[in-house]
């Protein structure tokens, strides 16, 4: 298929475009068609009438982020009712990420109806793309990814992977990296 | 022969073979859980049922001989729901652990039911627990849940290696696979009960939660453990190395092949995979006067200018070679060449000794516990070229007459004990070429690190001249050549010394 060109002509050249003054003022309008349709959306909560709700400007990272019902956040662990970890290190969750950024190596459980559990599991979160295909594959609902963690910092690459022990509490341990 | 219709199309088979064999010939491959190829036809899964026009129900294929005429379908509305329900029924009692079972990606039930299952099960009884997680064996576990009775395991123990260790027990919804009273399932062909179960019953300890089967990549290989030469595939996890306690080979299963293995092959070849990484050279060495790091270059240019200094001085007939039956078709050729063509070298060993001797049995096991010496005979190896005795090697050394020694894949400290260490000081040259660590490789002047079988591609021959090709399934570690190989440059460079030589000498 050929590529297909289509040719925009600029606009002329004339005062009133050289002067930008034009420009700045349709700028303006926009800045303060805002600021009045929400001060006026603002007000009228106040009054007790029911309108679109304004704009609010939110204090982050101060003030905690607002995030919806359905927002993939950083993973945790499942225990189950005794406090083992729900995990049986099917290895599903590996198979199905696409930026492999989780290590699982299992072993046997003492357990001889469990059979099978995670020696360890950890995720690089630096690599994870948080598409939650690992929440969707797994068979024991062992991972979930609504931490409602957003904030996912390290000065060091490694200190991004979290092991299990981190990932079942919900702390990253300073000193596992 | 007879003609018959299967699925439409016309199939010519032998009047009186199974429908299920006839249509596996054809490309067609019936669903079956008990029927083997060697090992009979119970007909106890009802999973092979195909719909024969005139009679009047489905019939198991594996039990019904070709007619000329007949005509089967195996894909019909009534053979689906045949197997269908019979999947049900083997899945009443399945406990569908799945994720913790090892057999998941491999397991027949779970291939037959993505295939023809009745996705919504219409059983709302509690499932019936049995015996989980058993060792029968050194090798293998056993899950009774997960089985589905078709009885293969235990015909192999009765018709193959006829030592009768698994029976079933119980009857009705009771029944199960276990162990003979007072036996353990510890024969020598024990792991091939694992090839043959369709689903999870009996799984690999060695193999147990190593890694996913969906891993593994699968190269067509020929065991190197002895002089059989039975077709395995070498199941190798390169991709996520944090699996299989970091080794690269996971698992050997056997190939079919008639001619050779059939469908088995011994534990002893099976299991040895776990060892192919175990303590290998990785570096070209040079070790005396003191142990240095030495490039492929350096180190056989200095072999080679050692050998040619020695044999100059003191005469060729004081070099001996020990090689041993683990090297391929390939490397004897590059052997005979070096060693017989441009050294003319005329102290050879290479018979087996006793620490490449072992066990032999009527089924697959044979005495030598290497490859291809007979690869090594059709160059002459042990006919027209003799071979020395490892006493007489000694006493040569004792007595002086030897200056030299290249050693291939094999430990002579195995056989003179505690003799070497003398015998070995009286020598100006000794090199070791071999993919593992030995207790001699430490006393070598230069120790060169090669291939093993896994890491390289040849032929080996096997005790009934039948020559058999391996394919490389792993990169060679570290510095490691294949042994042809090196051979082949040692050649170049001795040849090379020897052209300034004799230009020296013009001069």
């Amino acid at each position: 298929m050929a590529i297909k060109i289509k040719e925009v002509t600029r606009p002329p050249k004339n005062f009133q475009g050289q002067i930008y003054l034009w420009e700045v003022w349709l700028g303006l309008l926009v800045t303060f068609r805002h600021l009045f349709v929400n001060l006026g959306r603002h007000t009228l909560k106040a009054l007790g009438i029911k309108t679109e709700p304004g704009a609010v400007t939110i204090q982050y990272p101060e003030d905690p982020a607002v995030l919806g019902k359905r927002a993939r956040t950083r993973h945790r662990l499942l225990k189950r009712d005794d406090g083992t970890p729900r995990c049986t290190a099917c290895l599903l969750c590996e198979t199905i990420c696409p930026a492999k950024c989780i290590r699982i190596v299992a072993e046997e459980s003492p357990d001889v109806i469990v059979e099978k559990r995670a020696k360890s599991f950890s995720i690089d979160l630096g690599l994870c793309v948080f598409c939650g295909y690992c929440a969707e594959a797994c068979p024991v609902d062992a991972i979930h990814m609504d931490s409602t963690d957003v904030a996912i910092t390290a000065y060091d690459r490694k200190d991004m992977i979290w092991n299990m022990a981190e990932l079942l509490e919900g702390k990253k341990n300073p000193a596992s990296a | 022969m007879a003609q018959f219709t299967l699925d439409g199309k016309k199939v010519e088979a032998k009047e009186g073979s199974l429908v299920i064999d006839a249509a596996r010939e054809a490309g067609t491959e019936i669903p079956h859980y008990c029927y083997h190829p060697t090992l009979g036809n119970p007909g106890n899964c009802r999973l092979c049922v195909v719909e024969v026009e005139g009679a009047p129900k489905p019939m198991v294929s594996c039990r019904l001989p070709v007619k000329e005429g007949m005509v089967v379908h195996s894909n019909s509305p009534q053979a689906l729901r045949a197997r269908s329900s019979a999947l049900e029924l083997h899945l009443v009692n399945h406990p569908l652990d799945c994720p913790v079972c090892d057999q998941a990606g491999e397991c027949g039930l779970q291939d037959y039911y993505m295939k023809h299952g009745q996705y919504e099960s219409q059983v709302r009884e509690n499932k019936l627990h049995k015996k989980k997680r058993v060792p029968i064996g050194p090798h293998v576990m056993l899950d009774q849940e997960r089985c589905v009775l078709c009885t293969r395991c235990t015909r192999f123990t009765s018709e193959v290696t006829k030592t009768h260790e698994l029976g079933i027990f119980g009857r009705g919804h009771k029944e199960a696979i276990d162990l003979a009273p007072g036996k353990t399932l510890d024969n020598p062909y024990s792991g091939n009960v694992v090839d043959i179960c369709p689903v999870g019953a009996l799984t690999d300890r060695d193999f147990r939660y190593k890694v996913r089967v969906w891993y593994l990549d699968k190269t067509n290989s020929i065991c190197p453990g002895c002089s059989r030469g039975c077709n395995i595939s070498l199941h190798t996890n390169t991709k996520r190395p944090w699996h299989n306690e970091g080794r690269r080979a996971a698992r050997i299963k056997p190939r079919h092949n008639a001619e050779i293995n059939g469908y088995w092959i011994c534990d002893e070849g099976r299991y040895s995979c776990s060892k192919l990484d175990e303590d290998r050279l990785g570096k070209v060495m040079q070790l005396k006067p003191a142990p240095a790091e030495i490039s492929w270059d350096a180190a056989l240019s200095e072999i080679s200018q050692s050998l040619a200094k020695n044999i100059e001085e003191k005469g060729k007939e004081g070099l001996a070679v020990i090689a041993s039956g683990l090297l391929s078709n390939e490397d004897w050729a590059g052997f005979k060449k070096i060693f017989v063509e441009a050294l003319k070298v005329s102290h050879f060993l290479f018979t087996p000794e006793p620490d490449q001797m072992g066990e032999e049995d009527e089924l697959l096991r044979k005495k030598e516990k290497v490859p291809n010496l007979k690869g090594g005979e059709a160059l002459g190896f042990g006919t027209q070229i003799k071979s020395e005795s490892w006493e007489s090697l000694a006493q040569k050394i004792e007595s002086g007459k030897i200056w030299g020694l290249y050693i291939l894949e094999r430990d002579p400290s195995k056989v003179w004990k505690e003799k070497t260490k003398n015998l070995l000081d009286k020598l100006e040259l000794i090199v070791f070429q071999s993919p593992y660590k030995t207790a001699i490789g430490n006393w070598a002047h230069y120790r060169l690190p090669a291939t093993s079988y896994a890491e390289e591609e040849g032929h080996f021959t096997n005790f009934e001249g039948k020559i058999q090709k391996y394919e490389q399934a792993l990169l060679p570690l570290g510095e490691a050549l294949p042994d042809w190989d090196i051979l082949q440059k040692l050649e170049r460079h001795y040849k090379e010394v020897q052209s300034h030589a004799l230009t020296g000498a013009s001069k």
